[in-house]
């Protein structure tokens, strides 16, 4: 519920290793609240979130270890560089193997590095948002509109990302307004917001 | 048991049942006001010292005491929010907060009344009495907290929060006149020896708070179910009544 | 596949990030200190040339300046992270978020509190403060202000997702910021005055004591709900 409005109920869903859900609707159907509820963010009124059969509020701080989520804030400091951002994402989960500078380099932000990341354009501090996926390791990755800002190359790139976190047997739940090209066997659709 | 409880806290049936029980509550609640008061004010006898100003205490009191009573029971919700989110848990301790705020208004203001004949001024910065004034403002905090969150059962997260913080004011409060010594007297009823007031006094005076606490549950009833319907607008029970 | 840091190194990490973004936004962070020096400046100016009354009251102008400047400085613990998504990605962190509450409000007292300290003496001396309540003054100050920032922080967290989050927010803090004040000032007024103000500086132990193990915790919980 959200000021007493009734967002959704009765949703039953699962989701295996190397899959990927997509969650539509038109504005204000509550993909979001969903979302932040698969995060743990948000309680929902009824219902349990299940990650490996266990309820994430049981698991805590082992169950956020393992999720990475990137909403509607991009969650990136204005007056602290690109490094440092990343840095800062990456002591607050778990490192990746990748080196900071292989993670901008992947992202198109090599030169950007010690830029203080306020002075970036909204699509730069996009992909800086979403940088995070590759500095720190994560099995699930919760995105709400990813591409927003983002230019058609940048989303082909990070496409071919998701991709990438499907086949290490990741799994992603996101929400986009933009047409996504994946292969259709991972991807299940949810469609919030038609009426009962 | 846990059956009970359980279906205690279902909307619905508190709903109901609080209703069949408001009668009741409402004649106790009168006839036990009127005995004490007639105890405090016709049958007992003036105190030797102070005449027959020293009647107050028997609002004054009692007020005092549902003011750290209330505030308990709203912690305790507070608390059984926080583990299990209980609606009604929820509605109580919303509820509760206004009544609260007015018997800790109304003791501050019959001890105000009360001090002037008997120290000589309204008002003293003591333990207790500063105290007791902070008591009330966590009370309108928790009101103002509670209106300014619009979804309500964030808002009752925020508020239960709040009330726990606040809880640690209430032994402040009472063993203050114990730690201090200053103006206000000590205690004289909630010692653990034989407290040290004649029974023709302490019987109207417990009498009040006695009716003071069934007027407390019959309020709250009335606010329960106010704010029941409020909440529960939607749904089916309500459209049903 | 590497593990998460360290509970400790998270702390730290935190802790050195609020004081850099400090460091960065000076002149917001300066406010508070000004504040505190110019209320002070104010009461020698509005009670003319008695020294001695200005003497007498100097514990409890500097405290109310210091309670003021706290209140001011509140705001800054949690609105810039809660504004641009990090304090999301705060609570969505692997380690316990009480700890890195406990970072957080650290880093607002080492920027807040510590100056206060640094100021006080100066501004004592100015008031006319007998030198014996001087060593008091700054105790009380040292254990005071940590207080203030934890339990601050609660409020905070519990209104920073409000529209008209600043005027609540003082309804809220005040009440529960009314002990230490009291205690503070009365330890000071008795050094002054010669007495031994042993047993309130123990009581501000003791909500020190007391605010460092829960108001974490506390925060914790308002700020999931905040951010809710």
């Amino acid at each position: 519920m959200r000021n007493d409005r009734l967002l959704f109920e009765h949703l039953d869903i699962n989701l295996d290793a190397g899959q990927m859900l997509v969650v539509e609707g038109p504005n204000g159907c509550g993909k979001t609240s969903l979302l932040r509820i698969l995060t743990g963010l948000r309680l929902a009124d009824g219902g349990e979130v299940l990650w490996r059969q266990q309820p994430i509020d049981r698991l805590a701080g082992d169950y956020f270890e393992q999720v990475n989520y990137v909403g509607h804030h991009d969650g990136v400091k204005h007056e602290l560089s690109c490094l440092e951002n990343l840095r800062l994402a990456r002591a607050m989960g778990v490192p990746s193997g990748l080196d900071l500078d292989e993670v901008l380099e992947q992202v198109n932000l090599y030169a950007y590095g010690e830029t203080e990341a306020g002075s970036l354009s909204a699509g730069q501090k996009r992909r800086l948002a979403l940088a995070r996926l590759l500095a720190t390791d994560a099995m699930l990755w919760i995105l709400d509109e990813p591409f927003t800002s983002l230019d058609k190359a940048s989303m082909a790139l990070f496409s071919g990302l998701f991709e990438q976190q499907l086949e290490r047997q990741g799994v992603i739940v996101m929400t986009s307004h933009h047409d996504i090209s994946l292969p259709t066997q991972a991807l299940q659709r949810l469609r919030l917001g038609v009426a009962a | 048991m846990f059956l009970w409880f359980h279906k205690l806290g279902s909307p619905p049936h508190f709903y109901r049942i609080a209703g069949k029980w408001i009668p009741w509550l409402t004649w106790i609640t009168v006839l036990l006001l009127l005995a004490g008061l007639y105890g405090g004010l016709i049958e007992a006898p003036p105190d030797y010292q102070q005449g027959e100003s020293y009647r107050i205490i028997f609002v004054h009191v009692p007020s005092a005491w549902m003011s750290l009573f209330i505030y308990v029971v709203m912690a305790v919700c507070g608390a059984i929010i926080i583990i299990w989110r209980m609606k009604l848990a929820e509605v109580v301790l919303i509820s509760s907060a206004p009544i609260g705020a007015s018997f800790t208004f109304l003791a501050l203001v019959t001890g105000s009344l009360w001090g002037k004949p008997m120290w000589g001024t309204y008002w003293v910065w003591d333990a207790r009495l500063t105290s007791e004034l902070i008591l009330l403002f966590l009370y309108l905090g928790v009101i103002g907290l509670h209106n300014a969150i619009d979804d309500k059962r964030t808002a009752a997260r925020a508020v239960a929060i709040l009330a726990l913080v606040g809880v640690v004011n209430i032994p402040i409060i009472h063993y203050s006149v114990e730690w201090w010594h200053s103006l206000h007297q000590g205690p004289t009823v909630t010692k653990f020896d034989k407290p040290s007031i004649h029974w023709s006094m302490l019987l109207p005076l417990l009498l009040m708070a006695l009716a003071f606490q069934f007027y407390y549950v019959l309020a709250l009833f009335h606010r329960c179910r106010a704010e029941l319907l409020r909440r529960e607008r939607n749904s089916k029970w309500v459209e049903e009544l | 596949m590497s593990h998460r840091l360290s509970l400790t190194q998270a702390f730290v990490f935190l802790l050195r990030r609020d004081l850099l973004l400090a460091l960065r936004n000076r002149a917001e962070y300066a406010m508070p200190l000004l504040f505190f020096v110019l209320v002070i400046t104010l009461f020698p100016l509005a009670l003319g040339t008695s020294a001695e009354l200005l003497a007498r009251i100097a514990p409890g102008i500097i405290w109310v300046a210091a309670l003021l400047a706290a209140m001011l400085s509140l705001d800054s613990i949690f609105r810039s992270d809660f504004d641009d998504g990090s304090l999301e990605q705060i609570l969505l962190s692997a380690h316990p978020v009480a700890v890195l509450v406990l970072a957080k409000v650290t880093a607002h007292w080492l920027v807040t509190g510590v100056p206060l300290l640094l100021a006080a003496p100066l501004l004592a001396e100015m008031l006319g403060m007998p030198g014996e309540a001087q060593p008091v003054l700054l105790l009380t100050i040292l254990l005071g202000t940590p207080i203030l920032s934890l339990i601050g922080a609660i409020g905070v967290a519990l209104t920073v997702g409000l529209r008209k989050g600043g005027i609540i927010l003082s309804l809220l803090v005040l009440p529960l910021y009314v002990p230490v004040l009291i205690f503070a000032a009365s330890a000071i007024e008795n050094a002054a005055s010669g007495f031994d103000p042993s047993a309130q500086i123990y009581m501000l132990m003791a909500f020190l004591f007391l605010s460092t193990s829960l108001s974490p915790w506390a925060t914790a919980a308002a700020l999931r709900m905040s951010v809710s």
